[in-house]
C-alpha cells in the first residue's frame, strides 16, 4: 500500500512543555486512519502539523509525497488544494452562504464555468445530505449537525485526495453520528480518498477507522488495526479500551485475537 | 477534431465522440468548450472507455451534456467502466434541486431596513421599559445595588479615561482661543477672548467632547462585553440562574457612567480653559493673571451648571444605547462589529440631538 502520510520523529514544544517527543505513525493510501489519545496529548497540534498550520520543533512530516519541512511557497499551494479539512466547529466564512462557500475555491482556483460549478456545489450538498434551501442560509442559521455537515460539503468541494476530518462526530446525535460514519466510508470508497482523523467516538473507532494510532505519553503507544491496538498493555490503552463501560464492546475482538 | 480529451468525428450515419485522459476540475473546463461546438444533426455514438481518471467534476460535465444532447438526437454511451458508472449513480442520486435566490429587490431593501428601524424602536422601548422596572426594584431593594461592579465601571470608564479626555479638551481650548484671537484681534477686543472661552467651554464643547470621547471609548466597550456574553451563553447562564441581566450588567453600567460623566466634564471644563489660557498667552499676550480675573468677572456659575446638567442625560444616553446594542447581538461574530458600530453611531447622533435640544430649552428660558 502507497504511503500517503509520514510522520517522524516529531517533537513539539510549547515554551518549556513538551507536547510530542518522537511522534512517528504512517498513514496508507485509502484507508481511514484515527488519531486516539486522551485530552492534551496532541492530537490537534499533531493535525495541525500535518495541514501546515504549525510546524513541528523537530522531525519530518511527508504528505502525498512532499516533505512539508523543505516545501517551497508554490507547491504548498498546491498541496493545499489536494486535500480537504474539515474542521471541529466548521470554520464556515460567516460572511458566504453554504453555496457560497463551498463554491470558494473552485471560484479562486478553477475555471470550471459557472452552470457546471453550480451543479458541482448542489450535488456537494446532496452529498452530505442537507436539503437545497440549506445553499442560500448563511452558517449562522445552521444548527450544529448541519455546520459539519456543510463543512464537510467544502471540504471534499476540490476533490481532495485527503481529507482531514477534527473530531467529525463529535456534537452530533447518535443517529446523526452514525449516518456521518457511513458517508465517510461510502465517500472514501466511491472517490477513492484517504481520511484521516481525531476521534473519541468508539462507534466510530470500532465500524470505520480501519487503523489508528494511539497517542499518550508524548509518542504513539500504539499502531494499527482495532485487534492489533487492543494488544497494547499500555495504561492509556487498557484504560480506553477495557474499563467497564468498553470492555464488552470490545472483548470479542481482544479474545478473537489472542 | 483533435483534442487531448476528447476527439470527434462524423461519418454519413453517425457521430462519434471518444473522451480520453484525465476528467477533472483541471481539464473540465476545455473539454466543456468541444463538447458545446459537437453538431447534433446525427445520432451521437459515445465512448468514454479511455477516460483514465475522472473525479465528480468530470461526471457531472458528461451528464450535463448527456442530458442536453438527449433532447437533440439520441445518444449512445459505450465502453463505460463500473467505476465511472458508480460515480455516474451516485451523482445521480445526488442532486439536489436547484437552490433558491436570496437576492432581494431594491423595494424590498428598503421595506426590510424600515422594519429593521421600527423594530429597533420598538425594542428599545422595551428595553427602558425594562430598565426602569429594575431600577424601581433596586429602590425598594437597595441591598442590591452590585456596588463592585458600579465602582470597576467608573474605575474603566471614567478614571482611565482623564487622559484622552485632558488630551481633547487641551487641543480643543487651544483651538478656539486661536481662532477667536485672530477675530478679536481686529477689534482690538482681546481680553474677550476670555468670554469666548471660558463660556463655550463650560457650556457647550466641554460636555459634548467628553460625551463623544466616552460614547466611543465606553459605549463602544460595552456593547463588545455584552455581546460577547451573549455569543457565549453567558447571559442565558445568568437568567436560568436567577441573575437578572438588568441588575447585573446594565444597572452598574448605567450608574457608573452617570457618576463619571458629570466628574470628567469638570475635568474637560478645567483642562480646556487652560488650554485657551496657554493659547491667548501665546497669540494675544494675555497673561495667567489677567486670564484669571477676567474670567473670575465674566463666567457667570450657571454656565458651568447648566453645562453640567447635561452629563447626566448624556451619560443615560451612552449607557443605555451601548447596553442595548449589546443585548441584540446575535449568535455570530461579524455581529458584535456591526453593532458596536451601530452602538457609537447612535450615541453620538443622540448626544447631539440632545445637545441641539437643550440650546433651545436655555435659549426659550432665556438662561
Amino acid at each position: 500500500m502507497r504511503t500517503v502520510i509520514e510522520v517522524k520523529d516529531i517533537v513539539t514544544r510549547f515554551g518549556k512543555r513538551t507536547i510530542h517527543d518522537g511522534v512517528s505513525l504512517r498513514v496508507g493510501e485509502n484507508e481511514i486512519f484515527g488519531i486516539l489519545g486522551e485530552s492534551g496529548s496532541g492530537k490537534s497540534v499533531l493535525m495541525r502539523e500535518m495541514i501546515m498550520l504549525q510546524e513541528p520543533n523537530a522531525g519530518e512530516i511527508t504528505v502525498l509525497g512532499h516533505n512539508l519541512q523543505k516545501i517551497g511557497f508554490a507547491q504548498a499551494q498546491q498541496l493545499r488544494r489536494e486535500w480537504g479539512v474539515l474542521f471541529q466547529f466548521g470554520a464556515l466564512y460567516s460572511s458566504l452562504t453554504i453555496a457560497e462557500n463551498i463554491e470558494v475555491q473552485l471560484k479562486e482556483y478553477t475555471k470550471i464555468s459557472k452552470p457546471i460549478r453550480d451543479k458541482l456545489v448542489r450535488s456537494k450538498i446532496a452529498l452530505v445530505g442537507l436539503d437545497a434551501h440549506v445553499g442560500s442560509l448563511y452558517p449562522s442559521e445552521l444548527s450544529g449537525g448541519m455546520i459539519k455537515r456543510a463543512a464537510l460539503a467544502r471540504a471534499l468541494a476540490m476533490e481532495p485526495k485527503l481529507l482531514f476530518l477534527d473530531e467529525p462526530t463529535s456534537g452530533l446525535d447518535p443517529v446523526g453520528a452514525r449516518n456521518f460514519d457511513k458517508l465517510i466510508v461510502e465517500l472514501r470508497d466511491m472517490l477513492g480518498i484517504t481520511v484521516v482523523m481525531i476521534t473519541h467516538d468508539l462507534e466510530s473507532i470500532s465500524h470505520i477507522v480501519d487503523r489508528m494510532a494511539i497517542l499518550a505519553d508524548k509518542r504513539v503507544v500504539a499502531e494499527g488495526t482495532l485487534a492489533e491496538v487492543l494488544q497494547s498493555t499500555h495504561p492509556f490503552v487498557e484504560e480506553f479500551f477495557k474499563n467497564e463501560y468498553t470492555k464488552e464492546k470490545f472483548e470479542h475482538i481482544f479474545n478473537k485475537e489472542s | 477534431m483533435d483534442h487531448q480529451y476528447i476527439v470527434w468525428k462524423q461519418d454519413e450515419e453517425k457521430t462519434f465522440l471518444f473522451g480520453k485522459g484525465k476528467w477533472d476540475l483541471e481539464t473540465v473546463p476545455e473539454i466543456e468548450q468541444v463538447l458545446k461546438k459537437i453538431p447534433l444533426d446525427k445520432p451521437i455514438v459515445w465512448d468514454v472507455s479511455d477516460v483514465a481518471t475522472f473525479d465528480s467534476a468530470g461526471v457531472l460535465l458528461f451528464r450535463t451534456f448527456l442530458e442536453a444532447y438527449k433532447k437533440k438526437t439520441s445518444v449512445e454511451i459505450i465502453g463505460y467502466t463500473q467505476k465511472q458508472k458508480e460515480m455516474y449513480e451516485m451523482l445521480e442520486s445526488h442532486m439536489t434541486e436547484e437552490i433558491p435566490e436570496r437576492g432581494e429587490g431594491f423595494l424590498a431593501q428598503i421595506g426590510k431596513s424600515v422594519m429593521v428601524t421600527l423594530g429597533d424602536i420598538k425594542d428599545f422601548t422595551t428595553f427602558l421599559g425594562h430598565l426602569f422596572y429594575a431600577f424601581f426594584y433596586l429602590l425598594t431593594h437597595p441591598g442590591q445595588l452590585r456596588i463592585k461592579e458600579t465602582v470597576y465601571h467608573i474605575h474603566q470608564s471614567g478614571f482611565n479615561a482623564l487622559v484622552i479626555i485632558g488630551m481633547t479638551s487641551f487641543l480643543v481650548g487651544m483651538v478656539i482661543a486661536y481662532q477667536g484671537a485672530v477675530q478679536l484681534a481686529k477689534f482690538g477686543a482681546d481680553i474677550f477672548i476670555v468670554d469666548t472661552v471660558g463660556i463655550s467651554i463650560v457650556r457647550e464643547l466641554g460636555p459634548m467632547i467628553t460625551a463623544i470621547v466616552i460614547a466611543g471609548r465606553s459605549g463602544s466597550a460595552y456593547t463588545a462585553e455584552i455581546g460577547a456574553m451573549k455569543i457565549t451563553e453567558e447571559i442565558a447562564a445568568m437568567r436560568t440562574m436567577g441573575f437578572d441581566p438588568y441588575n447585573f450588567l446594565v444597572l452598574p453600567r448605567v450608574f457608573a457612567l452617570i457618576i463619571a460623566l458629570p466628574l470628567l466634564i469638570f475635568f474637560s471644563d478645567i483642562i480646556g480653559i487652560f488650554g485657551g489660557l496657554v493659547a491667548s498667552s501665546m497669540q494675544l499676550g494675555i497673561s495667567f493673571d489677567q486670564f484669571i480675573s477676567r474670567l473670575n468677572e465674566v463666567l457667570e456659575v450657571k454656565h458651568y451648571i447648566l453645562g453640567m446638567i447635561k452629563g447626566p442625560v448624556f451619560a443615560f444616553i451612552i449607557a443605555a444605547i451601548g447596553c442595548f446594542r449589546g443585548f441584540q447581538v446575535s449568535d455570530n461574530t461579524e455581529s458584535i462589529g456591526l453593532h458596536t458600530t451601530a452602538s457609537v453611531v447612535n450615541a453620538i447622533f443622540l448626544v447631539i440631538a440632545f445637545d441641539a435640544l437643550f440650546s433651545v430649552i436655555y435659549t426659550e428660558l432665556g438662561l
